[in-house]
């Protein structure tokens, strides 16, 4: 018995991607495995810690909480599309420089929320940077490197008005 | 953990989705924001034959405000709703309520109808719904009824929706603007389910009347709880370390508290006290302070 | 003129990849033909397995396979006993797939392979286990009674494991003493919880015969020794990968967990690439825990504070097995005196199998454990004196002038604790400074008056680190200029790649671009130990240090011929040779190296090529050394605690890079405040473990973890070049125990006695409302 397959037609960092897929799988397995984009991690499966995050139409959302299907038609961003090692996004570069990351399992799903967290407040507060990073869990870094990094960020992204957040 | 197999149907109006219902009943599961059901099929919890997803119509997400009334349609995002000028404006213990559902992710998909049909007893918007005197709005093939918030929530995970019905909207009439309230709630951490809170509105009297109140608390009985009691209490007078007693006192008997791993039963019950006792307390603050403005 | 590395913040070269998402983690590792595996597990705690059903789940489409003891064969025998233990009376291991019996909820019976996870998952439920279900002993105390249900059939008792240490003479000191202090604690600990999960990876050439396991595990040597046992293969056959690993705090070490072992067997068997990994669930039930210590302590001292002796006699729930020995308990009475001078010391420790996950270390290794008791012990003893808690510490302390000083305990790798290179007044006191220790505790009536009910606390820890057997590190100049370095340990997110290469690009004066680092796969170093025991800097960076310093030797005299010049006027600089005061004079690394092919020379008795490799052994553990400090307030209606202050002084030696050191120290007392406050494994009488997701387990955010304020009390190590001590876990180490005091001393006017960690508001508010009404 093979299940209902329903086919997909999404557009992932600026690019559309189409595949025909089982309508049980996962948005976050369609887009490691099918779209091959794996800087999207898989946590837990539940929505709690937050690796799986990406931007959908620019919302951060859980990849492991969206069926694939419900992709279609809609705009994803994933950290593949943040930035380049010769091109780092402002985040990335502030991440590197402060030590935002260690294993680096859980920083994609942070940068995402991060990325779209900035553009909507140029200028947080720690407290505000730590209330948003709540919903990410990381068990490496004890969190006060990521929000150095988070501000260092916006410091950055403040004085480069050409960057788009 | 990945779902089992299910079929899958995505309809873009509601004479269409509820045609599937009728058509699948207790076969299907309505697939709203997904935060609560998606973890469900991850886990086999459940295995629903047909999940009917109600994301692609576009009609029930709407978010109106007519006059003295808002209206916000079952599909609309928290965060939308969270981040609306009217709603800021006109429904603040909603919003504040909203800030402590989770995170924004969750909250970016989570839709107020999909978490008031799924009726989490540790939720945070059941008990809002009911301080704020909100009605549902039910369709289905045959009818469409209204169904005020005290009547709505029914037990855990169980509400007054039939098989066959669909929650359209949420109504409710927007508080007069120098109402008073309060929100309170303990959580194990930022964000997690309470293990008791509470929701407080203030209804300032017109010339003549009484002012009232709705004290409702959540995480400490099978639905929703609006405590008569400590809504009298409150309504007698100024605060008074008397009146907080009695108003914990009050609500520590109302409550049938249950027990989970995070808290046993007598700690909701203690916490809902608390709670309840420290949102009048910034009820009674906020209203003096919005009336001296309106004045 | 050198250029300095070692000591500086260098940005990490690990985390280009990490960033840009285009690391390679376990489940990015996609090869042609790959099937998947996901494991049947057993939903009892003890049972007996009468029959395995597996028709209906192998006639699904897309089932490849349904492996169960049998098919297994002789690959399923015992596990190796990784520590042994002169104590031990019913040393037990697991298999990979259990055989007849089940004897936790989690354990591995079956192993389905399929096209994917999804179909995977749909024929797990298709296998019919025919279990007889019987009473399993879950809590540790009654575990441990007589008559308990007997968690092994071929043993008279559930104490796996009986060992007493003794120093001095404590019955003698508990005769002598004027305050005896008696009390029963119980820390517990929960599970490490990396945020990814576990998972293999094996491709087994059909044509060659060759293995290739790539296996999120901290100790890939190892895993390639047990798995060349169980299929009966050639090492050299079997190359074993520790990929970019996310995290990993102590369960990813086990040799072998079940699916290290299944995954290859199971590629074996099929000749195609076989993926299994681990999801969230699974690891809450499948993965390694560390879990409750029952201490029953008895403290003697002086009534002017000086201690006497301590008496420890305490259970240690080993889980269902215990490949890894009782190595927590051994940790725990090895560390328990912490700083002080107890001239009399006894510990028992008894290992209990219980029917529920196995117990192994989980950052930290029965330290948190150990520190919590002793910590306790003094903060009892202080108030039983009506001394000053930090007054009663002082007191007590090993002192520089006292060192090098026999604490009378043993750790493990029969290291005693002998105190040196430490200066534990000094931490101290500047804790107390940071803290502004005098200063708070006068606010604290007046706070009370008001309502605030605040603690100040504060609690020392000393930890074994660095720990023996050995690593070896190869440093080899290549003839294009860049300076190879393998290693055998892997990396879960320390930045193990950048501080090596920091240690030989400083030791051999090239640029930090030139050298490229390898580690943690058996194809690039075959020897190794692992990454445990915050010991890769000590061990992996010593061996760097003698390496680089023979590679520096040879390229010296290799160069002397060439300059016609003595080894003596020679020095390194920017990747050359050159004579001193000369800079014409020159000859680059690569060329020496190239010079070095045996193409080209070849001396007898010297080893061609510009390379070397050397082990580090070291004799015994390092120590290092910390004080955290905390201030808290707790609303006395809720029982909420909340962190106002938290400062951590610790003492690691030399730091190889301070960044790195400073996310270890926040990394690992996140950890320990969330096994102060949060974490917690909940049984219930029949063993099921009712936490097995993120709403159950809790995890501490952003929002539940304070701002930690780090000050570094550097006294190197005389006993390694590098002067370093290692610095992985103490940040866990110490945080459950501090926070404790500090809830307790906030609490004090209520008399307060927290005896256990973790503590919830629940917790908290029973203990307040019971000394209100008591």
């Amino acid at each position: 018995m093979s299940g209902e397959r329903r086919t997909v037609r999404t557009i992932i960092n600026g690019e559309p991607f189409e595949r025909e897929i089982e309508v049980r799988l996962l948005a976050s397995d369609f887009i490691r495995h099918e779209a091959g984009l794996t800087g999207t991690h898989v946590g837990c499966e539940h929505g709690v810690c937050g690796a799986c995050t990406i931007l959908l139409d620019g919302a951060p959302v859980r990849s492991c909480l969206l069926l694939a299907v419900q992709l279609s038609s809609h705009n994803v961003e994933t950290v593949e599309g943040l930035g380049t090692a010769q091109n780092l996004h402002p985040l990335q570069q502030s991440f590197w420089e402060k030590h935002g990351l260690q294993c680096g399992y859980c920083t994609p799903g942070i940068l995402m929320t991060m990325k779209a967290f900035l553009a909507e407040n140029p200028n947080p507060s720690t407290a505000e940077i730590r209330t948003v990073l709540a919903g990410h869990l990381c068990r490496c870094t004890g969190y006060q490197q990521i929000v150095e990094s988070v501000v260092g960020a916006a410091q950055r992204m403040a004085q480069l008005p050409d960057v788009k957040a | 953990m990945k779902p089992a197999q299910f079929a899958y149907r995505d309809p873009v109006t509601v004479v269409e989705a509820l045609n599937l219902l009728a058509e699948y009943g207790e076969d299907a599961r309505l697939l709203a924001g997904g935060q609560s059901l998606v973890p469900m099929l991850n886990f086999r919890l459940v295995q629903p034959a047909v999940i009917i997803d109600l994301n692609g119509i576009e009609e029930l997400c709407n978010i109106q405000v007519a006059g003295d009334r808002f209206r916000i349609g079952s599909m609309a995002r928290q965060a939308s709703v969270e981040s609306h000028r009217d709603i800021i404006r006109g429904w603040p213990l909603l919003v504040d309520a909203l800030r402590h559902v989770a995170h924004p992710p969750i909250r970016n998909r989570g839709t107020i109808g999909g978490s008031l049909a799924h009726n989490d007893p540790a939720a945070e918007l059941p008990a809002v719904m009911v301080a704020l005197g909100t009605r549902m709005i039910l369709q289905s093939a045959r009818e469409q009824r209204t169904v005020p918030a005290e009547f709505f929530f029914v037990s855990p995970l169980e509400t007054a929706l039939a098989p066959d019905e669909l929650l359209v909207a949420i109504e409710a009439p927007v508080p007069n603007p120098s109402a008073g309230w309060g929100f309170a709630e303990i959580s194990r951490r930022h964000g997690d389910f309470a293990l008791a809170a509470a929701a407080v509105q203030l209804i300032p009297g017109e010339t003549g009347r009484a002012p009232g109140a709705r004290i409702v608390v959540t995480g400490v009985a099978e639905r929703p709880l609006r405590v008569s009691e400590a809504e009298n209490i409150l309504c007698e007078g100024a605060w008074s370390a008397a009146r907080d007693k009695a108003i914990r006192a009050a609500v520590e008997t109302a409550v049938e508290p249950f027990e989970d791993l995070h808290a046993p039963g007598w700690y909701r019950q203690q916490a809902a006290g608390v709670m309840a006792a420290r949102a009048c307390q910034d009820a009674l603050m906020r209203g003096a302070d919005l009336a001296a403005r309106h004045d | 003129m050198a250029t300095r590395f070692v000591g500086e913040r260098i940005k990490r070269r690990e985390d280009l990849n990490l960033l840009t998402g285009r690391a390679t983690f376990i489940d990015d590792i996609m090869l042609p033909g790959m099937v998947h595996g996901a494991v049947l597990r057993s939903p009892h705690a003890s049972a007996r397995i009468h029959s395995i059903q597996t028709a209906a789940a192998l006639a699904l489409a897309g089932v490849h396979a349904v492996l169960t003891s049998e098919q297994l064969g002789d690959a399923n025998s015992d596990m190796p006993l990784l520590n042994d233990d002169p104590g031990f009376i019913y040393p037990r291991t697991h298999r990979a797939l259990a055989a007849g019996e089940v004897r936790f909820v989690g354990e591995a019976v079956a192993f389905v392979v399929a096209d994917t996870r999804y179909v995977c998952e749909d024929a797990l439920a298709l296998i019919e286990v025919e279990y007889e279900v019987r009473e399993p002993a879950v809590d540790v105390i009654a575990a441990a009674a007589k008559g308990a249900p007997l968690v092994h059939d071929d043993t008279e008792s559930n104490i796996a494991c009986r060992t007493v240490n003794e120093s001095g003479n404590t019955a003698r000191a508990f005769e002598d003493a004027e305050v005896i202090i008696r009390e029963v604690l119980r820390p517990e600990r929960g599970a490490a919880q990396p945020i990814e999960t576990r998972g293999v990876v094996a491709d087994y050439e059909t044509k060659t015969g060759r293995l290739t396991v790539w296996d999120t595990t901290q100790v890939p040597v190892g895993a390639r020794t047990v798995l060349a046992e169980k299929l009966a293969m050639p090492e050299a056959d079997i190359t074993v990968i520790a990929p970019d690993v996310g995290g990993g705090f102590g369960v990813k070490i086990m040799l072998v967990y079940p699916e290290e072992l299944l995954v290859p067997f199971a590629a074996c068997m099929l000749g195609r690439p076989v993926k299994w990994i681990e999801d969230r669930q699974e690891h809450f039930l499948g993965s390694n825990h560390e879990r409750l210590m029952v201490h029953e302590v008895t403290l003697a001292a002086n009534r002017d504070g000086r201690l006497l002796g301590l008496s420890d006699t305490f259970y240690y729930d080993s889980g269902a097995y215990c490949p890894y020995g009782p190595i927590n308990a051994i940790c725990c009475q090895g560390i328990l005196p912490g700083p002080y001078k107890i001239p009399n010391l006894r510990t028992e420790y008894l290992a209990v199998y219980t029917n529920t996950p196995i117990v192994s270390p989980y950052r930290g290794a029965g330290q948190p454990h150990g520190a919590f008791v002793m910590e306790t012990m003094m903060n009892r003893l202080a108030r039983e004196l009506e001394i000053d808690p930090v007054e009663v510490r002082r007191r007590n302390l090993v002192s520089p002038a006292d060192c090098p000083y026999d604490a009378g305990t043993v750790f493990q790798n029969n290291t005693p604790l002998i105190h040196q290179d430490c200066d534990y007044p000094a931490e101290l006191e500047k804790l107390l400074e940071a803290l502004d220790y005098d200063a708070v505790l006068r606010t604290l009536p007046g706070l009370r008056d008001v309502g605030v009910y605040r603690g100040i606390a504060v609690a020392f820890y000393v930890e074994g680190t660095g720990i023996a057997p050995y690593e070896g590190v190869e440093v080899r100049v290549e003839p294009t200029n860049f300076v190879h370095v393998a290693t055998g340990y892997p990396a879960q997110g320390q930045g193990h790649h950048t501080a090596l290469a920091q240690v030989v690009a400083e030791a051999l004066a090239v640029d930090l671009e030139q050298v490229r680092v390898q580690s943690g796969r058996t194809d690039a170093f075959a020897w190794g130990v692992g990454t445990l025991s915050s010991r890769s800097a000590v061990i992996g960076g010593t061996a760097a240090v003698l390496a680089s310093a023979r590679v520096r030797e040879k390229a010296l005299e290799l160069a002397a011929t060439h300059l016609e010049a003595a080894v003596d006027d020679l020095e390194l600089v920017s990747g050359c040779v050159q004579v001193k005061g000369v800079p014409g004079h020159t000859i680059t690394l690569g060329e020496l190296a190239a010079q070095s092919n045996p193409i080209n020379s070849l001396e007898p008795g010297v080893e061609p090529g510009l390379r070397a490799t050397e082990y580090h052994r070291p004799e015994g553990a390092e120590f290092s050394s910390g004080i955290h400090g905390a201030i808290i307030d707790v609303d006395i209606e809720t029982g909420v605690p909340t962190i106002q202050k938290y400062v951590v002084v610790h003492d690691c030696g030399n730091m190889i890079n301070p960044a790195i050191v400073e996310g270890q120290v926040l990394g690992g007392t996140a950890q320990g405040i969330g096994g102060a406050f949060y974490e917690k494994l909940v049984f219930n009488e029949q063993g099921q473990l009712l936490t097995t997701t993120f709403m159950d387990y809790l995890l501490p955010t952003a929002m539940e973890i304070p701002e930690i304020e780090i000050h570094h009390l550097d006294r190197p190590s005389t006993r390694n070049p590098l002067g370093v001590k290692g610095v992985g876990e103490g940040g866990a180490i110490g945080a459950p125990a501090v926070c404790a005091a500090a809830v307790e001393a906030a609490l004090q006017p209520f008399g307060v006695r927290c005896n256990a960690v973790p503590l919830s508001p629940s917790d908290i508010l029973a203990m307040i409302n019971n000394a209100k009404v008591g």
